[in-house]
This record gives C-alpha cells, structure tokens and sequence, in this order.
C-alpha cells in the first residue's frame, strides 16, 4: 500500500500545476465563459501536444497506457484553474468508451485525432425524464437501410454544443426503462436532422439539449453491441464520478487555501479574523474535510480501473458522497469566512463554488450513490 | 500510488482468518458471536494468545517485537480482528507508552518495560489529567520533588481509565513552577501495584461501568531512572505520545464493529412481515455512516503510510481523532436507533427483555459520549489544526 506519487507522477503533477499558474489562471476562465463555445479549441490541441489527454488510454490507441489516477491528478490540477477545456465529456465519457467498446476504424478516426487535441468529442445519455436512470431512454434508433435513423431529445450533453462527433445512447429494442436494447451511436455534430441548442450552465461551462429527428447513420456507426451498451455506459459514469472527485479536489483545495489565507489577512475588531476562536474551528473542519476528500478522490482514482463492478462502484460512491457532503462544507464555508465579498462576481470563490455545485449534481449526487450503495451485495452480506 | 491487492495479501487474509479462528477460545468466540462486551480478563487472555503468537504489537518495529509487516499487512491484520469481533487490547501499553518508550527511552527503559508491555504480564494506565487541569493539561500540579535518586510524588489524577487493573502509571508532574507552566512538566513511569502512597478508587460513569478511576500520590517514592525524556521536557513527551494515541483513538476499528453489529441488530429487528433491515431509510442511514467511515479509513492509511514506523505521526493525526470519535459515537447512536423500544434497556436486564447482542448498547452508546473529550477534546484537537497546521493567529 503506498500513497506516494512515483517520480513520473510528480513531474506530470508540478508541469500542470506550471501550465495553470502560467497559461490558465482563473482569468482565462473568466474570459471564455463570455464565449459561445466556453473553451478554446487552441488550448484543447496544447493539451494534445502535452500528451494529457491520452494518458490513460492503451498505447494502440495512441495513448500513453497511463492508469485513471494519472489522469485524476491532471484533472486536479486544471481544477485549481477552473480550466473549462472538455476533459469529462471529452475523454473520460465518449472516449473512455470509444477505446473500451470502438472497433479498429472506429478508434483510428475518432479517438486518435481526440486524443491529439483536434477534435472533442461528447456522450449524449441523460433525457428530460431520465434523472440518473440511464436506462430510462426513450431515444430510439431504427433500422434504415444498411443504418439507424435516430430520434429523440437528450438534455445536459456536456460538451454537446461544440463537439465533433457524439455518442448519442439510443433504444434499438424494448420499453423505456428496460436494461437490454440500449446501443450508441457515433453521430457527426453537424449531421443532418440533429438540431443542437447551445445551454449555458450555472458553472460558466456550456452543454446542448439535442433534438434528434431522424437522424441518419451508417452501420459503421454502431459502437460496440446492439443492445447492450448499458453497463458501458454505467461504467463509463462511474469513471466520471470519480473524475469528479478529481477535478473537484483541485477546487476544494483552493478554496480552502484562499480562505486561510484570507483569514490572516482580513482584519476586524483591529485583528487578524484567524485569531477568533470561532473562525479557526471552522477552518480546522474544513482541514478535515478537505483531507477526507482527498483520501476518497485517490481512492476513487485508483478504483476506477477495477474490474470488479461491485468493488468499483463501491469506492466511487463513497468518493462521490464525501465530495458533496465534505465538499459542501467547504465551499459553503468559504463563501461565509469570505462575508458579503465571498458573493460577488468579482472574487474568484463564487467561481469555485458553482463549479463544485455543477460537479456535485453531475454522475449521479449524493442521494443517488447512498442509495445505490446500500443496495450492492457487499453492505448487505452477512460476514 | 499502489493500493492494489496482491496474490500475497490474499494469502495472508487467509492465514490470519484461520488462525483467529483457531486461536480463539471458545467461551470468548461464544462472547464474540453474541456481540461482545469484554471483561478486563478476556481482553488479557486474548492478549497474550497474540503475543505467543508475535502479533501483538504490529505497528512496533521488528527489533522491539512488532511484525515487520507494511502498512497493507497491518490494515489487513486489523480488517480480520474486527471481523471476528475479537476482543480490544488495552491501548495504554501497545498504543501509548510503548512507542513513546521506543522513541525516547533509555536502552535500560526498552530493555526493562518494551518485553512486558508486549507480553502482557505488566498493563499500564496514563496520569494525564487532574481536578483542574483537562483540556488545559499544561496547569497541572501534582508535585514531582527531587530527593537523592527519587523523585517524591504528592497529588491526584483523574480520569485514569481501568487504573484499578494497571500494573504501572505513566504520569505527566510538576518539576517547575517558576516559569512558562509547559517548561517545568516531567514525564515518569511509577510502579502502581508496589509504590506505598498511591491510591487508586474507580468511579461509576454514565455507561454503568467503572472506567475511570481517580489516583492519589501521597509522598509516593519513584526513581529518576523511571523519567523518560530530559528533566523539564515531558510536555514534548506528552506531545508526541498524544499523537501515537491520537491514530488510534479515531476509532476506526471500534466504529466498524458497531456498524457490523447495527446490520446485525437490524436483520434481527422484525418491522411488519420484513425486518428493519429491509427498510431503505435505515439501511441509508448505515450506509452513509459506512461511506464516511471509509473516507477517514483512507485517511488513516495515508497518515500511517506517511508516518515512518516507531516515528511519531504530526499533528494531522488529529484528524483522525476529531472525525473518528464523531463517526463512533454516530455509530453508537444508529444502533441504538436500531432497538427501538429495546433502547429503554440496560447492561442487566434480562436476555429474554433485551437479546444479547443489544445487551451492552447502551451502556457503550452513554459511556462514548467521553470519546470527543478524552485524548484531548475535539475542541482542542481544532485548536491543534487551527494553530499547528493551518498557522492561524493567536488572539
């Protein structure tokens, strides 16, 4: 058991840490959420070059055949900076899956060119109705030709509005609701029929509410086996969750630094604030619930590559409730100990605060994870 | 990073599941089975079949009698004590004096107290606390006064938990008046059982069982040889013995132990035609419960991984203490909850009133109301954080 970064990881760890504090500070950010796309193609293809987005993909896959945690210590990092550049969407969601279900072709023209920074791509999975029952899906595709024609909404479709292709789940058979007959589908985002309708989030980030009206695609389209990409995708959320809990960090943590720092700095009654008692015990908890994340986000991190289902989704549960139970204290915190400032525009901590409420919300909240784990055969086994 | 599982690991879980099963003895095994509440007896019995063994003190370096296994091993070792619910050894020796001996004892000190603390044939008790000195320990009075090669001991302690079953005391006393109140405290070790002038008396506490004792020393004659650390410097000792006890006073294992026993206690609680163990609500709130205990679990395993063996871990061990005992006592708490109206019973009502894995419940749910203020209150563990590590301003 060794909790230790291995030298490569240090060194990928301080040349993020660089590249935020030098190429991405919080006021790019500020800057791109003024945009239509909310990122900057440019930067994406820097991040291609850096080798960041591939870390953890198979090296056949033009990757570098990293593990999860590698890419989780980037997301850390890009975290601190609220780098808005599509990494979940991008490369956990539709390319996680890409490389674990895509076929050679598949994987030559849509995730190599992803992985080098020249496209991004999405996963279309949530529904109006859907919650975070993935398998409630009403999108269907039909048999048309050769192909599929695709119709139906899908809602949140993070990176939605600006990707180049999208993996849109869809029913191939069944009722709404039934866990076989789901497949995906590798659709253009300039397809004909697919309308797509840009949404602004409360994070400054953007994503598309897709209206599919028969949209049309080859069979060469079909990722993976015909109705039965349900666990895939469950698999592949789970892996976001934990992203999370990664990119999440980097936000929690600097949160809490800027709010110790500003307690020895701001000072009333003719003192420091750090020096009242009342103050300090709320920072020693945010402490606390700071280091329990990072615990959770390490672990999460690690058991995002267990093969193990139950066990994977065990760990990543736990993770996903310390980041909104833990995490929520210290944001909420934060806003507080900062006072009337802590809520204006201006000051970088709202920033923070609504991208961890974004990363909360997101893969399943707290409820949903406390709910899934007291159902896995583990809490319930007799031992 | 590694925390994967090896074909050695698994392995080694077998080997010490079979072995507690092996080495248990019946009449503790039908207590485990039943829920577990041990007798000072048992706790010891159980003490020294893992010191025949050689695993009672894995956490010791291999010189002095640990085990020599990584911090994996260990985790593993102490996974498999919970899940047999073996008896829980007096942390007093193992926990807290022992590392503090091995880390600033003299060779002689090692050589005469590290083979009995091991083997059980002495068990130890802490004189931390007084009358007016709690969570501002570095008041303390009671009187350590040079005499040829003695040191005489004259006050009171309190709180001495299980100090009517000690063989020896260590104790926090007064060599220095005269300046700033940390500077004149010495740490010294004081043979209980052959000192004439010491007096112990326990006293009931909330949970109906007498845990703490108050200690007298009435002109108790102790040698300077029993000082461990520098004439003057025991707040430092007491500093870094608190951070041994703080990695374990978080619970962990305890709180596990509850959870275990709140599943168990709800399986056998009929609600309607199901059992409260079916009720999704319920079984949310022990899954909450179990995620959070996961998190500081992880914690602990940082914290331990980072802390080399035999050193003393910093102040992030407080941590552990201020999150484990509020997850102890929630755990206490949830179980109770689980009873229901069995929750009106007590330690001696009858088993056909209160079935036996309820039995000792209560008493534990009243008497871990003490576990956020001793080893320091979780107040003061804030201070720790606040000042130690976060470097906020004194007022």
């Amino acid at each position: 058991m060794n909790f230790d970064l291995s030298e490569e990881q240090q060194i990928l760890v301080d040349s993020v840490a660089k590249f935020v504090q030098n190429d991405s500070p919080v006021e790019r950010f500020r800057k791109l959420r003024d945009t239509e796309r909310g990122w900057d193609p440019t930067t994406w293809a820097r991040l291609g070059e850096f080798g960041w987005l591939g870390v953890a993909f198979p090296e056949e896959h033009g990757g570098f055949g990293g593990r999860f945690v590698d890419l989780a210590l980037i997301l850390e990092q890009l975290g601190r900076g609220l780098v808005a550049e599509p990494l979940i969407p991008s490369v956990v969601l539709a390319g996680g899956l890409l490389s674990k279900l895509g076929s050679e072709a598949q994987i030559e023209r849509f995730l190599s060119p992803m992985i080098e920074g020249r496209t991004s791509l999405a996963l279309a999975y949530g529904e109006r109705q859907s919650r975070y029952t993935v398998n409630d899906c009403q999108t269907r595709a039909e048999k048309r030709g050769a192909g599929w024609a695709l119709s139906g909404d899908k809602t949140w479709v993070l990176n939605g509005h600006a990707a180049d292709q999208i993996l849109v789940l869809a029913r191939t058979s069944g009722d709404s609701l039934d866990a076989n007959g789901l497949s995906l589908f590798l659709v253009d985002g300039d397809a004909e029929g697919l309308e797509r309708i840009r949404v602004p989030g409360m994070d400054g980030q953007r994503s598309a509410l897709l209206r599919l009206r028969g949209v049309e695609v080859g069979a060469d389209r079909l990722l993976g086996e015909e109705g039965r990409a349900l666990p895939h995708v469950e698999w592949a959320l789970d892996r976001a969750a934990a992203a999370a809990c990664a990119e999440g960090q980097g936000e929690i943590q600097e949160l809490f630094d800027r709010t110790v720092a500003y307690l020895k700095q701001r000072s009333q009654f003719g003192v420091p604030i750090g020096s009242f008692q009342a103050l300090q015990h709320r920072a020693a908890d945010m402490y606390a619930e700071t280091e329990l994340c990072r615990s959770t986000m390490i672990l999460a991190a690690i058991a995002a590559d267990y093969e193990d289902t139950e066990k994977r989704q065990s760990e990543i549960s736990a993770a996903k409730l310390q980041l909104s139970r833990g995490g929520w204290f210290v944001q909420e915190n934060a806003i507080q100990l900062f006072g009337g400032i802590g809520v204006t525009d201006e000051q970088d901590e709202g920033l923070f605060f609504k991208r961890l409420r974004v990363l909360q919300g997101l893969f399943g909240d707290a409820d949903w994870h406390v709910t899934r784990y007291q159902g896995l055969r583990g809490f319930g086994a007799e031992d | 990073m590694d925390l994967s599982v090896s074909p050695e690991q698994v392995a080694f879980r077998q080997e010490v599941r079979q072995w507690i099963q092996n080495a248990l003895p019946a009449g503790i095994k039908a207590k485990a089975a039943g829920g577990g509440h041990f007798e000072h007896e048992e706790q010891m019995e159980w003490h020294k079949i893992l010191y025949a063994k050689g695993w009672v003190a894995p956490h010791w370096p291999e010189e002095v009698g640990g085990t020599g296994w990584d911090i994996g091993k260990r985790h593993i070792f102490g996974e498999e004590l919970v899940r047999a619910n073996t008896p829980q050894l007096s942390p007093f020796g193992l926990m807290m004096v022992g590392p503090l001996l091995i880390q600033f004892g003299t060779p002689e000190q090692k050589q005469r107290f590290l083979p009995k603390i091991l083997s059980g044939d002495e068990v130890w008790c802490q004189g931390y606390s007084e009358p007016n000195a709690g969570s501002d320990l570095a008041s303390l009075q009671l009187r350590a006064e040079k005499d040829g090669d003695d040191y005489i001991l004259n006050g009171q302690k309190t709180w001495t938990t299980y100090a009517q079953h000690a063989d020896w005391i260590f104790l926090l006393a007064r060599t220095d008046a005269s300046g700033k109140k940390q500077d004149g405290i010495t740490f010294i070790l004081a043979d209980l059982e052959n000192t004439p002038g010491i007096t112990v008396k326990p006293f009931l506490t909330t949970g109906g069982t007498d845990a703490f004792s108050e200690t007298w020393f009435q002109n108790a004659r102790v040698p300077q040889s029993n000082r461990v650390g520098p004439e003057h410097g025991g707040w430092t000792m007491a500093k870094a013995l608190l951070a041994h006890e703080r990695t374990g006073i978080g619970g962990i294992a305890e709180s596990k132990r509850w959870l275990q026993l709140c599943k168990r206690i709800a399986r056998e609680t009929p609600v309607g035609k199901s059992t409260l163990f079916d009720d999704r609500s319920f079984r949310e709130r022990i899954a909450r419960l179990e995620m959070r205990l996961r998190s500081l679990e992880l914690l602990q395993l940082r914290t331990l991984a980072a802390a080399q063996v035999g050193r003393a871990p910093g102040p992030e061990s407080s941590i552990l203490k201020l999150v484990g005992t509020e997850i102890q006592q929630e755990s206490t708490e949830l179980c109770m909850d689980a009873m229901g109206h069995d929750a009106l019973g007590w330690l001696d009502s009858p088993p056909d009133a209160l079935p036996a894995i309820e039995q000792g419940v209560a008493s534990s749910f009243n008497y871990l109301r003490a576990a956020t203020i001793y080893g320091g209150s979780n107040e003061i563990q804030r201070n720790i954080i606040a000042k130690q590590i976060l470097r906020l301003p004194t007022a």
